[in-house]
């Protein structure tokens, strides 16, 4: 049952073929068997599920319950739920249950679908590699001495291992499309201002973007006309017309122009990751698309504006932890200094510490012209690289990562090294841009991602010119070899 | 030597919207703590606000009253520090890109009028409040306020002397409470004064190093906290001394001024453009529509007030100066028909009684309507002057509805009736023979004086319900 | 960057950090400094600073009352109140 797909699965609730309590008991039931290997979740809301189950069973009796009703999922624990923990891998949250629930999270429980839990990820969404969590670190399935990747490690894994069908997730940097990456599944970051940020813990509120992590194009784009909502209580949140993005799955790829930028296929990428690549790019070219040779001359600004960016923005969103009114509170605080800078430093991990600090720096007087506004400049340079690929172009493939899982630990103790994980996924945050991860081989038995990056709100095509290249490859069908 | 005070304000306006600056929330005065805070103002993870129109609104409309540039594109940015009373760790204000820009005010003092400049104006969120009292040590945060809008007004340092930024502050005042984008009430917080006052030897050119007098919330404490600051400020220098800058807090009570906490490294607030919010674009044709529901302001009020009602222009001043005293002032005199007579009331014995009592005229017990009620018996003669003022503290002591009702319940009406007031007449000049003879026997320019005993008697006699008119004429006809 | 700067940014953002490991973190933000040094190596004088991805506009909510109060469910979740206030040490001015 979990290999089905999720058309297959909602097809078989809608007929009742099988029921939403049954699908959702056998899916807590592999998490329960299987997940201490893996450590995905966070928290599992087994009863929370079933009774979610049983209401959606009973909808489905009356007919006309929505197409998702009954299907299991997870959430990424970034998102808040009410009466559900909520602890964005952090310590500071460990004790934190939101008295409200995120936009998307109440979206897709309107729909009907069962949350089975909520999914491990770098403390913050700051991380590549699931390594600064508070509750350890996610082990890749395909791999477990691997990573799976950063920050969705949670979101990634679980699906990948079969343990959900599919699972929310956020990215900031890489987030959604790097783990999708080094799991092996389907991951999709829409456009900027597509999903409603309402209820996502803010990492860097300019950059951060929810999305979704399934094993296919086409489960993404069943789940995706669900998570798009417009939301008037997020002000970055665009009223744009929602399609139905299921669509223009089938439509053929013939002319279609594909860029492929020089600059992602340089120093710093492994050889068998650019196989992998070069092979999916083939085989579009045999579907009847045409590779256009492109540059983004200011890439290598990505990396740099990131980081100056980010830390700013999250040095004054994580202000708000303080230990007053929710969250960490240090013990017998002796003054507010004490409750401020004692709640902080053991309540934060040393990445997110850093980050801060770093995000402090940037912004302090004396720094601001040299360094944030400099990279906010920056980062116009680089959108303004894809606003002209695209007068070329209808849609960017590349690597989404440099190279496969890596080992625990190998990225040893310089943060830089960590930070060029996401040297090719950066850049579509800087600029707002939609981009996808799909599966394109397998180098060492460990999986390898094809990134496609869309033009503004080119969701629909994208999801499309994945589905298309999952018709004629089975890549998104491998499982690891530990869970079949 | 001779000094030279130099003054500047920073004003914090708090606006009257219903809800708050960047969530739903209620911003109503004086709530049980925490009642009006919701998540987006306790800054809990992964809310995120949206900017209130009524509050821009509101910001143009104080732009045009004081004939500033209007930036048609500003931008929110976060100031980060920590505190409290602050949720987010950041105030969400205005910095490079402010709504309102450059402007002025004209303040009238003894030395006449002068232009104070305004270097602009920005929205940003109130903060909440720390409670001191002893919680076991602790102190208790309320956050009601936190998020309440305001408008902050800097002026350039134009004021050279504390009844110049008095006048400064009263002539704002007047301004936001006639445009009623902020309710005035001062005592509640709801306009606060910081005060930049530096001195410098008279002629020099270069700014004296300054002090800023903090959250100071009335007329009266201003004008202390500037004459004690520059007070200080001269001699210390005098004694060859040098003025630190430093932040300072004056007690009304204690008519004594300290320096906060010093703030050992000065705050590095690391501003930045707010992620969470888009910049705020408006168009002509909004500010044109916002132009058109401009009220009348106080200066225009004035000079209507003389010409239309024949007022004297000291009367129309005060009458105009802020929105509830007009308001007040237009209905009794509407309602009375009699604009002098009501303004001569309003600024007699109404804010004589309001200042014996302590309290405003927004919560005065008598309405402009029942004072119209007064006005129009003393005019038509119904009732004497004197007894207006009875009934007007009949009505002040809630004894009844309408003047008519407590003249007839207490039995105000003047005595007309000829036959009675020539009874009390006849039976005065019976008692007093002394004063009848010598009033007879004096030259007719002391005549006029010495009948005041008489008009007093009978008055007296009368319990004051004489027709004045009246009683006149016919103790002239009898003492011939 | 010495590790005296370290103390003035925790101090600035309200972190503790260890006097031992100052010099590592000190060391760990110099390298990802010497990252952003390429930044000031282009040229960007005729470059807008871009501070959204969408170049959209604010849009304004109207002015009304929308939230209830819920003073009980966020003082369950918080560490230390009194009749419906937060707790902290004591506030000096």
């Amino acid at each position: 049952m979990h290999n089905l797909s999720i058309a297959q699965l909602i097809n078989q609730l809608q007929t009742k073929a099988v029921s939403s309590r049954e699908l959702t008991q056998h899916f807590l039931n592999r998490i329960a068997q299987l997940d201490p290997g893996y450590n995905s979740f966070v928290t599992v809301t087994a009863e929370q599920a079933l009774a979610q189950a049983d209401a959606a069973d009973a909808r489905l009796a009356q007919g006309n319950a929505p197409d998702l009703c009954g299907l299991p999922m997870a959430h990424k624990d970034i998102f808040c739920t009410q009466g559900v923990r909520t602890s964005c891998g952090s310590k500071m949250l460990d004790n934190f249950i939101p008295p409200y629930s995120a936009t998307i999270v109440e979206n897709y429980a309107a729909a009907g679908v069962v949350m089975l839990g909520k999914t491990n990820m770098d403390e913050f969404a700051m991380g590549s590699s699931n390594e600064t969590s508070y509750y350890g670190p996610v082990k890749n399935p395909w791999a477990t001495h691997c990573v799976p990747g950063g920050s969705s490690g949670g979101s990634a894994a679980c699906v990948a291992a079969r343990l959900a069908p599919a699972a929310t997730a956020s990215d900031t940097g890489g987030s959604i499309r790097q783990p999708a990456s080094l799991c092996g599944i389907s991951g999709l970051k829409p456009t900027y201002g597509r999903i409603s940020r309402w209820g996502m813990i803010a990492f860097a509120s300019s950059l951060d973007q929810a999305g979704l992590m399934a094993r296919s194009a086409e489960d993404i784009a069943l789940l995706l006309n669900t998570l798009t909502s417009f939301d008037a209580k997020d002000s970055t949140c665009v009223d744009h017309p929602i399609p139905d993005y299921r669509a223009d799955l089938t439509k053929p790829l013939n002319g279609l122009r594909i860029g492929v930028p020089v600059e992602y296929f340089g120093e710093g990428l492994h050889a068998g990751t650019a196989a992998a690549v070069d092979a999916a790019l083939k085989h579009y070219e045999s579907l009847g698309a045409r590779l256009v040779s492109i540059s983004l001359p200011h890439s290598s600004l990505s990396v740099p504006a990131y980081y100056v960016i980010a830390p700013a923005e999250c040095s004054a969103n994580l202000s708000r932890f303080d230990g007053v009114r929710y969250g960490y509170r240090c013990k017998d605080p002796q003054d507010l200094e004490d409750l401020y800078r004692r709640s902080r430093a053991e309540g934060f991990g040393d990445e997110v510490k850093r980050r801060i600090l770093i995000g402090s720096y940037v912004l302090s007087a004396g720094f601001y012209d040299a360094y944030y506004s400099q990279a906010q400049k920056a980062r116009r340079l680089i959108q303004q690289d894809f606003v002209s690929a695209f007068q070329q172009v209808d849609i960017i493939l590349g690597p989404t990562s440099p190279s496969p899982a890596f080992e625990f630990g190998s990225k040893g103790q310089d943060p830089v090294a960590m930070y060029l994980e996401d040297i090719y996924t950066i850049a579509t945050n800087l600029a707002g841009l939609p981009g996808m991860s799909i599966p394109c081989g397998l180098v060492d038995g460990k999986p390898v991602g094809l990134q496609l990056i869309g033009n503004y709100f080119a969701e629909s095509l994208m999801l499309n010119v994945a589905h298309q290249y999952q018709l004629g490859t089975d890549f998104h069908t491998l499982a690891p070899a530990a869970i079949s | 030597m001779e000094w030279e005070t130099v003054i500047g304000l920073e004003v914090h306006v708090q606006l009257a919207t219903k809800s708050k600056i960047f969530s739903g929330s209620s911003t109503a005065f004086g709530a049980e703590p925490n009642t009006q805070a919701c998540a987006i103002d306790l800054a809990m993870p992964g809310t995120l606000p949206v900017a209130n129109a009524e509050a821009f609104r509101m910001a143009v409309l104080f732009g045009l009253g004081i004939n500033a540039k209007i930036n048609q594109h500003s931008v929110f940015e976060r100031k980060n520090y920590f505190y409290p009373d602050l949720p987010k760790g950041y105030q969400t204000t205005q910095l490079a890109e402010p709504i309102v820009g450059p402007g002025f005010l004209e303040i009238e003092t003894a030395q006449g009028v002068k232009q104070v400049r305004i270097h602009h104006a920005h929205l940003e969120e109130d903060a909440g409040k720390s409670l001191h009292e002893d919680f076991h040590g602790m102190s208790g945060i309320d956050l009601n306020r936190a998020g309440t809008p305001l408008i902050e007004v800097v002026s350039e340092p134009d004021m050279r002397n504390a009844e110049e930024a008095v006048a400064f502050a009263k002539k704002l005042h007047a301004l936001v409470t006639a445009l009623e984008i902020c309710d005035g009430e001062m005592s509640q917080g709801s306009m606060r004064f910081d005060v930049n006052i530096s001195v410098r030897p008279k002629g020099q050119e270069k700014l004296g190093t300054r002090t800023e007098t903090k959250n100071l919330n009335s007329f009266k404490f201003m004008d202390e906290a500037i004459e004690l600051e520059v007070e200080r400020q001269i001699s210390v220098l005098e004694s060859g001394g040098v003025i630190t800058q430093e932040t300072r807090l004056y007690n009304g009570d204690t008519k004594k001024a300290r320096s906060m906490r010093s703030k050992e490294d000065s705050n590095d607030y690391r501003y930045f453009p707010c992620p969470d919010l888009l910049p705020v674009v408006l168009d002509d044709a909004y500010i044109e529509a916002v132009r058109q529901q401009m009220p009348e302001l106080p200066a225009a009020k004035a000079v209507r007030y003389q010409t239309s009602f024949g007022l004297p222009a000291y009367d129309a001043g005060i009458l105009s100066a802020d929105s509830t005293t007009a308001r007040y002032f237009e209905t009794a005199a509407a309602a009375s028909g009699q604009p002098k007579l009501a303004a001569n009331w309003v600024i007699g014995e109404v804010s004589a009684q309001l200042n014996r009592h302590e309290i405003s005229l927004q919560n005065c017990p008598v309405s402009a309507d029942q004072l119209g009620g007064i006005l129009q018996r003393i005019a038509d003669n119904t009732i004497t002057a004197k007894s207006g003022k009875t009934v007007f503290d009949a009505l002040w002591q809630g004894e009844g509805q309408t003047a008519d009702e407590i003249i007839a319940a207490k039995g105000l009406q003047v005595v007309s009736d000829t036959g009675a007031l020539e009874k009390i007449i006849d039976d005065i000049i019976a008692a007093n023979s002394a004063q009848v003879e010598s009033y007879r026997a004096a030259p007719d320019d002391k005549k006029a004086k010495m009948l005041g005993f008489f008009t007093g008697q009978a008055m007296k006699a009368s319990k004051g319900q004489a027709n004045p008119q009246q009683l006149n004429a016919i103790l002239l006809a009898k003492l011939q | 960057m010495e590790p005296s700067e370290i103390e003035k940014l925790a101090k600035l953002a309200r972190l503790h950090i260890k006097p031992e490991e100052a010099a590592e973190v000190a060391k760990r933000i110099g390298n990802v400094l010497a990252l952003m040094d390429q930044l000031q190596a282009t040229n960007t004088d005729a470059v807008t600073p871009m501070a959204h991805p969408l170049d959209a506009v604010q849009r304004l909510r109207a002015d009304l009352v929308t939230e209830p109060n819920q003073r009980e469910a966020f003082m369950a979740i918080a560490p230390a109140t009194e009749n419906g206030l937060y707790l902290v040490p004591k506030v000096i001015d």
